[in-house]
């Protein structure tokens, strides 16, 4: 063991002064050689098992995550991101407005919080849990309640802020004895070479050489620094350099609508999520604590900029009204559906069933400047190559119809750090490709899975056409009516559970 | 540096291949079909020995077998090339020599370098991709095979990893090292059994390499109708993952032989799993079922431990 770490640093020091060319084979044979080279290129970076490129909610889960198992916690992790608060410790106060930028985090989500021990942070911190949801569409033709009591859950859901959920994963960070080092900047490049066996046997233990060797991945900053590190995560966003540098392509489309979020607030507390489709798009009413409400609503451009535009009344106004008589009428579903074509199919009635439709309560005020955002839908057709993964929106972006993006990126990084610990178990290299594909291999179904879904919703919503109207409208009976489908859309939605129907 | 790694060698197997005609074993896998293969077991490795009556010499391994494990030696590290199928099921042997030897030994499950301080022989260890995990979970790894093309690649591929560059490898046989009086803590034997000659010779030699209070492992495919179906017809001829001739039926042993011959070397056989190939998923798995792929863990009768 001695040994082994006198051999890792030892060269280190000795063997500074190796410029490294990107791109050759045979660098091996060069680089042992040529001792010219820029000066900036002469301090040798040092070595990490896994550089996560992307401070961000997922990036910083994985490292909590990856430090709170007893096979990972030893691995020696950077963090790589340009945002100047992973610096330094805050907690949100209570008293602050709520931020509009939230996240509907899932009961397994809560669950993975608690296993990596950054949930009592949050619960420090303002959170709204929810548990009865409500779901209805303007054609007033059908409406479906859903209830944590249909899936024998406590709750639904949990709607944090993602400052909160940020700050929280970083005290746990920082709590725990884990051997970080936060780089305060942006990726520049990465290299990664083929492996390659070199004639040189004695060369191999800097860096540089593990490097040509290709059991390293080079990574340089913005700022002049580098690093190596086994294992590269790109845990950096829709918009990931990782992406970019290793080449993955993606498959997508942008929705050509934005969404406006903004904080309100009620006169009275809200402990449900409400969503009601609207012929441009889904606006929701996501309880944030106290009196305080989120808003997400799906609309095109143009009106996206006369929403963000116009005085706080009438847009206090206009969520008022697509929240209640707003483009049609409310549904009348609990006689149709009790004597409907579903009834056949009852079965035992879930309780939330006998619920009535209700309007959600009024909003009274405007709490946050309203931001808009456009909505584009993006999946990598790979998450790996060698010493290279990718997770979160890096791998997937959704469009937010169900606040299921940060979950599913979460759930990537609970895998990741299951299989990189399953990989350590039996001693194989972090980096390599076929160790790699498990976690993708774990992850692209299920990711697809949820895309699709919500794109299918998406689509099922953008089009204002009869017969469709009706098909919909008999979809949400069925969901509302038959107990078993709506149980899978409930565990489905929770994250509990693969596929959405029937398993 | 290297000097600390070239002490820890033997001399007579430090040769520093100059002109490897192969300098490139692996190819990037960037891209990986999603191809999920049946098993077999492939494995192979090459060689090993046996010494019949005549100890020492090294002719009584099987030519053939070497000669083929040679020819195909390059691929070792390629995890799309001949060996794909080792390389998917060794996650899967891993775990059962983890889970085994931990208990064995009193190591603790959740260190990730639990073999540390133990010596480790991985007898035919081909290119070594049982080996350098081993290194890589702390074990003191010494690696052996009879093919010498296999040991360079060993040697070379280990070296590109400080963890794993501490391995010993060396070209010679257990019979060999038996003569050296070596002894080791656990002696591995993975999917070699089926390619020696004779294997119960080749089960006292790697008894008398297992230490006081050590112990064995040893992996093989079954002698069983299923075991001739998927090892030997679909896998070599079918969908040729396998070169052809890679096994012959007839060497294969079954669990209660392999059992019966290892009591005879003094070895006890504790614990037996079966690996089963999910073609869905591509992954290995340990179960209870030994109709194929079989893995054993032994440890030694010891007389003179109980006096």
């Amino acid at each position: 063991m001695n040994r082994i770490v006198a051999r890792k640093f030892g060269p280190n020091v000795c063997r500074l002064r190796i410029p490294w060319r990107p791109f050759s084979t045979d660098v091996a044979a060069k680089s042992s050689t040529s001792n010219a080279g820029n000066p900036e290129q002469e301090t040798e970076g040092e070595q990490y098992d896994v550089a996560i490129v992307g401070g961000g909610m997922v990036g910083l889960a994985l490292a909590c995550s990856l430090a709170s198992r007893p096979l990972t916690k030893h691995l020696n992790i950077a963090i790589i991101d340009s945002n100047p608060a992973l610096g330094r410790k805050h907690l949100i106060k209570k008293d602050d407005l709520p931020d509009p930028r939230v996240s509907t985090v899932t009961p397994a989500t809560i669950s993975f919080f608690r296993d990596i021990g950054a949930w009592q942070y949050v619960d420090k911190q303002r959170h709204a849990y929810f548990d009865k949801m409500q779901v209805w569409d303007y054609t007033g033709l059908g409406f479906t309640k859903y209830n944590a009591r249909d899936a024998n859950k406590e709750v639904l859901g949990c709607v944090v802020e993602n400052k909160v959920l940020l700050s929280s994963l970083l005290s746990r960070v920082q709590d725990i004895d884990v051997q970080n080092k936060i780089y305060p900047s942006r990726l520049n490049s990465m290299s990664i070479l083929p492996n390659s066996s070199s004639l040189e046997v004695d060369s191999t233990s800097s860096a540089t050489s593990l490097f040509t060797h290709g059991r390293l991945a080079k990574l340089e900053l913005e700022d002049g620094n580098s690093l190596y590190a086994k294992l590269v995560v790109g845990a950096d966003g829709g918009k990931s350099r990782v992406r970019e540098l290793a080449g993955f392509r993606t498959t997508g489309w942008n929705y050509s609508q934005n969404a406006i979020i903004c904080t309100v607030e009620h006169a009275i507390e809200n402990h449900c999520a409400w969503q009601r489709f609207l012929p441009a798009g889904p606006i929701a009413l996501l309880p944030i604590g106290d009196k305080f409400s989120n808003i997400v609503w799906t609309m095109n451009p143009k009106e996206s900029s006369e929403f963000k535009s116009m005085s706080e009344d009438d847009f206090l106004k206009a969520v008022n009204h697509a929240l209640d008589y707003g483009y049609g009428p409310h549904p009348k579903s609990s006689v149709m559906g009790n004597a409907g074509i579903f009834s056949w199919l009852k079965g035992n009635i879930t309780v939330s069933a006998k619920d009535c439709f209700e309007v959600p309560p009024k909003v009274v005020k405007l709490a946050s400047e309203r931001m808009a955002f456009p909505l584009s839908l993006r999946h990598a057709n790979d998450y790996t190559s060698k010493r290279v993964v990718l997770i979160g929106d890096a791998a997937h972006t959704v469009h937010p119809l169900a606040g299921q993006g940060v979950n599913l990126g979460f759930g990537d990084a609970s895998t990741l750090s299951n299989v990189i610990s399953e990989g350590i178990a039996v001693g194989t290299d972090i980096g390599e490709v076929s160790l790699l594909k498990k976690y993708e291999a774990d992850r692209k179904p299920a990711n697809v899975m949820m895309m699709a879904v919500l794109d299918g919703f998406q689509k099922a919503y953008s089009v204002d056409f009869g017969p469709l109207n009706i098909l919909r409208a008999a979809a949400f009976h069925g969901a509302q009516y038959i107990s078993p489908l709506k149980t899978s859309i409930i565990s489905y939605a929770s994250g509990e559970q693969r596929l959405p129907l029937f398993s | 540096m290297a000097s600390s790694k070239l002490l820890s060698q033997p001399r007579w197997f430090r040769f520093l291949p100059r002109n490897l005609s192969n300098a490139r074993l692996f190819s990037e896998l960037a891209s990986q079909p999603p191809v999920s293969e049946p098993q077999n077991n492939i494995e192979s490795k090459s060689n090993n020995n046996f010494s019949s009556k005549a100890s020492s010499t090294p002719s009584s391994l099987k030519e053939p077998e070497l000669a083929k494990f040679s020819a195909i030696a390059d691929t070792w590290w390629d995890y799309e090339g001949p060996f794909k199928p080792l390389h998917k099921m060794n996650p899967t042997r891993l775990a059962f020599i983890r889970s085994t030897l931990c208990r064995h030994f009193g190591k603790d499950p959740l260190s990730p370098r639990p073999f540390e301080g133990l010596r480790v022989i991985d007898v035919g260890c081909g290119g070594g991709i049982l080996s350098e995990p081993l290194a890589r979970m702390g074990a003191t790894v010494t690696g052996i095979d009879a093919v010498e093309k296999n040991i360079k690649i060993a040697r070379l591929h280990a070296n590109l990893d400080p963890t794993t560059s501490t391995i010993e490898y060396c070209c010679t046989t257990a019979e060999k090292l038996v003569d050296e009086q070596r002894k080791f803590d656990a002696v591995i034997s993975l999917e070699v059994i089926e390619h020696v000659a004779n294997p119960a010779e080749f089960c006292k030699s790697l008894s008398s390499l297992i230490d006081h209070g050590g112990a064995t492992v040893v992996s093989t495919i079954n002698r069983s109708m299923r075991a001739y179906a998927t090892a030997i017809v679909a896998a070599e001829y079918l969908l040729q993952w396998l070169p052809k001739g890679t096994h012959q039926w007839s060497s294969f042993l079954t669990p209660e032989e392999l059992t019966m011959i290892l009591k005879r070397a003094s070895i006890d056989v504790k614990e037996m799993a079966g690996f089963v190939f999910n073609p869905i998923s591509g992954r290995w798995s340990l179960s209870d079922d030994i109709s194929v792929n079989f893995i054993a863990f032994g440890t030694k009768e010891n007389e003179s431990e109980t006096v």
